[in-house]
């Protein structure tokens, strides 16, 4: 075991746990972040993004020893002030989710890829959200809600 | 207490004020609203908390009404879409309604059950019903109040309004006195056009959690003291097991202890991860107890299936054997599915605390009451010492409908004595058992030398699948002389039911069938249908047990709104299917892309009654066809010595954003009371892109997944 210090929505924590465990397990086990999710464990269905230092990251393949320096966003972050991300807002107003287990992961893709396209075509929004398996299909509104969010971020 | 009626002890509606003053009024889903006996209580019982019942609506002082919703939610819009249908007959105002997740309470619900489609048929009426019944008591309280007739006042928005006066009192200010009011017995619902809520796309109740990432799954339930517990399960169907060595997992950080149950090796833990890394370093001896089933067995043994004399009659009309003789033209086709595992996003998991003065039971299963008398008769408690308490469901498909890991994770919990939380990992899922059966059928039509199907035979036979046929569904009692059996082959491998059981192939295979039975009598595919239709309306030959107008609305639907005969440059198919009550018609559009043909638009046309949550339906037709289409294309579960091949998403294909085609969804707007939809928009997708498929190549799909297919490979 060894004592990891982790900045996560602005905010300090620490954990001891085992190098190798993934940041997803640690955010769920030892921090009580449960909105990022397991779905797979081995990067294939995106449940579990996060952003490191901005960049979307399967936290399932992401050993916490990687993550001790970095900048942690999780779904719990986005809120700001009490008021949701653009992107939440866009899911809410058309009303993605089906049972919602993935869109967690959804939006945490999303929000890294419109900070980096802000003007994305239909086509750049397919291939940023491929690796997002959600298993309701709720492809079209998904697509849907990232290009209303795009218009919201404004 | 006061009786009302005495029909029953079990179908009644209480009524109570609560502690703080308002109305609460109870209402259980039970089967026959018209014998519902109503109970007032008085504020003594609640405020005491004796008060046991839990689906109920409450109107507080400050305007909130609270609704519960006792049916498990897994993404079919349950948890909306039932408040909604009080709110409306209630005419609250639907922004001051608050929804709550009820517990299982026998007691209390009938059917606490998500499966089948059919929730919100079984429901309608009561949910109806019990929100009438709370109107029309704040009208009897504000009448008393005003000293004018109940006849003279209206409702709008959570607002008891005299018109002729211009007074209004609030439901909110008239809760208290309105829960003194003798519980009418027999209320006037509403005029269906005069619906304001129903109908209408309203957002989903827990948005706000789901997109903030708020606890609300079984895998986000935490505990002080818990434990984590993952399960070493057999890796071969027909396999048992034969000795443990748990030294070196034992020797882990972080394991708690490592103990075996039937034919389980369960390593308990204080973190998901170390659980998981120990429960590799177990080694495990398995020995045969049961054949070793592969894949390639299961192809001979369809065969062998298919001409054997063993079948079980399901449906004989006419005499077959003689319309085949006398056949111009017979066509026949084989078709075959594989296994498809459920896969629901969130994996198999439960939390169970069993303690000397009772068993506590928390997490997603989609039948709570079978699931707790299992928990009961397993630890041989009464059932009444066991809690459980729902929470959301990450899709279920029909495997939650299966408690095994319930029952898992109680007796865990029985023999370490902690709270435990039980985790499948997504291998364990995948690899675990009750699957979709893989099925085979063989199609045989006779045709007259004028295109008329006289005689039609299909033979289902399965693995572990019951009867793989649906013997009254169409194209039964359009034809003269018919024969349908089928034959299961019993093997270790589990299998269940699977989102639209059985009929999310059967469909496929079917409409995929008629098309080549239409070629075959060189007829238009949608008009071959409506002429068997109007056959089986004119000429019923045996039971009819579709609604043959109902089939023929959305037909015409589908090929009016996907234009179709009328497309240049793409090729449609057309499927229709009638599955548990509603009615689906399907155009697919195909086009050749870089020499192969994509689909590119679904035009589906649905039957479902009265539209309950438009944004609801609309995402549960659309995700209905997204899954259909996905299975049919892509996913595959094949065994090698008893064990699966495929264990996680990197084998196993599920369809992704940039498979999906368009799909446009037409709902008929016919006003009979509602026939559910989590089901039937699936089945009749495979066909209908197999047939726009064979327009485009010449090719004919008939076994799943079709991109395996060399018929798909060679275009
Ligand atoms: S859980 Fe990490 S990608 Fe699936
Ligand atoms: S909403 Fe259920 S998996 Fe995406």
């Amino acid at each position: 075991m060894a004592l990891y210090k982790l900045q996560i929505n602005g905010r300090s924590y620490e954990a001891d746990v085992e190098p190798d465990t993934p940041l997803l397990w640690v955010l769920r086990d030892n921090l009580g972040l449960v909105g990022t999710k397991y779905g797979c464990g081995i990067a294939q269905c995106g449940a579990c993004t996060v952003h490191v230092n901005g960049n979307p990251m399967r936290s399932c393949a992401y050993p916490v020893s990687a993550a001790a320096n970095a900048k942690i966003t999780t779904i719990e972050g986005l809120e700001s002030n009490g008021k949701l991300h653009a992107v939440q807002e866009a899911w809410d107003e058309v009303d993605v989710a089906q049972c919602g287990y993935c869109q967690a992961g959804q939006i945490m893709t999303a929000t890294a890829f419109l900070s980096k396209n802000p003007n994305p075509t239909e086509e750049e929004i397919e291939t940023a959200m491929n690796g997002n398996i959600c298993r309701c299909g709720t492809y079209h509104r998904i697509r849907e809600a990232v290009a209303l969010a795009a218009t919201k971020l404004k | 207490m006061t009786d009302i009626s005495t029909t029953s002890r079990r179908n009644f509606m209480k009524l109570a004020a609560t502690a703080g003053g308002g109305l609460v009024l109870a209402f259980s889903w039970t089967n026959t609203l018209a014998s519902a006996v109503m109970e007032v209580l008085d504020d003594t019982n609640l405020a005491s908390g004796k008060i046991d019942f839990n689906s109920y609506l409450s109107i507080s002082p400050d305007d909130v009404i609270t609704i519960f919703s006792p049916n498990p939610e897994l993404g079919q819009n349950i948890k909306t879409s039932f408040p909604m249908i009080v709110a409306e007959e209630l005419d609250a105002d639907w922004t001051k309604v608050k929804v709550v997740q009820a517990p299982l309470d026998t007691n209390k619900f009938e059917r606490q059950v998500t499966g089948g489609s059919g929730a919100v048929p079984h429901s309608w009426e009561r949910l109806r019903k019990a929100g009438a019944t709370a109107r029309q008591m704040l009208l009897e309280a504000a009448a008393k109040r005003w000293k004018v007739s109940a006849d003279t006042l209206t409702t709008e928005n959570g607002v008891v309004v005299h018109k002729a006066s211009g007074r209004k009192l609030t439901y909110g200010e008239l809760a208290t006195e309105a829960s003194k009011v003798p519980v009418p017995t027999d209320v006037k619902l509403k005029d269906t056009k005069d619906f304001k809520l129903i109908g209408k796309a309203i957002r989903n109740v827990d948005n706000y959690e789901m997109i903030t990432g708020k606890p609300l799954y079984g895998l986000d339930v935490y505990r002080d003291g818990m434990l984590y517990a993952v399960i070493q399960r057999p890796k071969a169907f027909g396999m048992k097991l034969k000795s443990v060595d748990a030294a070196a997992a034992k020797a882990i950080p972080g394991v708690v202890d490592v103990v075996t149950f039937k034919n389980n090796v369960a390593v308990v833990g204080t973190s998901t991860w170390q659980v998981n890394k120990a429960r590799k370093a177990l080694k495990i001896d398995y020995e045969a107890e049961a054949p070793l089933e592969s894949s390639s067995d299961h192809d001979r043994i369809f065969k062998e299936l298919l001409s054997s004399k063993e079948a079980t009659v399901r449906r004989k009309d006419g005499d077959v054997e003689a319309a085949f003789k006398k056949a111009a033209k017979v066509v026949t086709a084989e078709y075959q599915c594989p296994f498809l595992s459920h896969s629901p996003m969130e994996p198999m998991n439960f939390f169970a605390d069993v303690r000397p003065d009772g068993v506590e039971l928390i997490g997603p299963i989609q039948t709570p009451e079978r699931a707790r008398a299992d928990v009961a008769k397993l630890l041989n408690i009464a059932p009444e010492k066991v809690t459980l308490e729902l929470t959301r469901l990450g899709g279920g498909f029909g495997r939650r409908l299966y408690g095994d890991y319930v029952l898992e994770a109680a007796e865990l919990s029985s023999i370490v004595k902690k709270p435990i939380k039980l985790v499948w990992t997504r291998e364990d899922d995948m690899t675990g058992g009750t699957y979709r059966p893989a099925v085979r059928y063989r199609f045989e039509a006779a045709l007259d030398a004028k295109g008329n199907m006289i005689g039609y035979k299909l033979r289902g036979a399965g693995i572990n699948s019951g009867n793989p046929t649906r013997e009254d569904n169409f194209p039964s009692g359009a034809v003269e002389n018919l024969l349908i059996d089928s034959i299961e082959h019993q093997s270790p491998i589990t299998t269940g039911a699977w989102r639209a059981p059985i009929t999310n192939f059967l469909a496929f295979a079917e409409q995929a069938f008629l098309d080549e039975v239409a070629q075959a009598a060189k007829k238009d595919p949608v008009q071959f249908r409506l002429e068997l239709l109007d056959k089986a309306k004119n000429a019923p030959v045996g039971a009819i047990k579709y609604d043959i107008d109902r089939m023929k609305g959305v037909i015409n639907l589908a090929a009016e709104k996907a234009g179709w005969g009328k497309k240049e440059g793409v090729s449609q198919g057309f499927s229709v299917y009638f599955s548990h009550r509603s009615y689906v018609a399907q155009v697919a559009d195909v086009v050749m892309k870089e020499g192969k043909p994509a689909v590119d638009r679904i035009h589906a046309a649905v039957d479902c009654g009265i539209v309950v949550n438009l944004s609801g339906a609309y995402q549960q037709v659309r995700g209905g066809v997204i899954d259909g289409l996905g299975h049919a294309i892509y996913s595959n579960l094949t065994f090698k010595d008893g064990a699966a091949e495929q264990s996680n998403f990197n084998n196993y294909r599920l369809i992704r954003m940039k498979e999906v085609p368009e799909v446009d969804v037409y709902f008929v707007n016919n006003g009979i009371d509602p026939t559910g939809l989590g089901e039937p928009a699936l089945p009749p997708t495979g066909g209908a892109v197999a047939n726009a498929i064979y327009k485009a190549t010449g090719k004919r799909l008939r076994n799943q997944p079709f991109i395996n297919q060399p018929e798909l490979k060679t275009v």
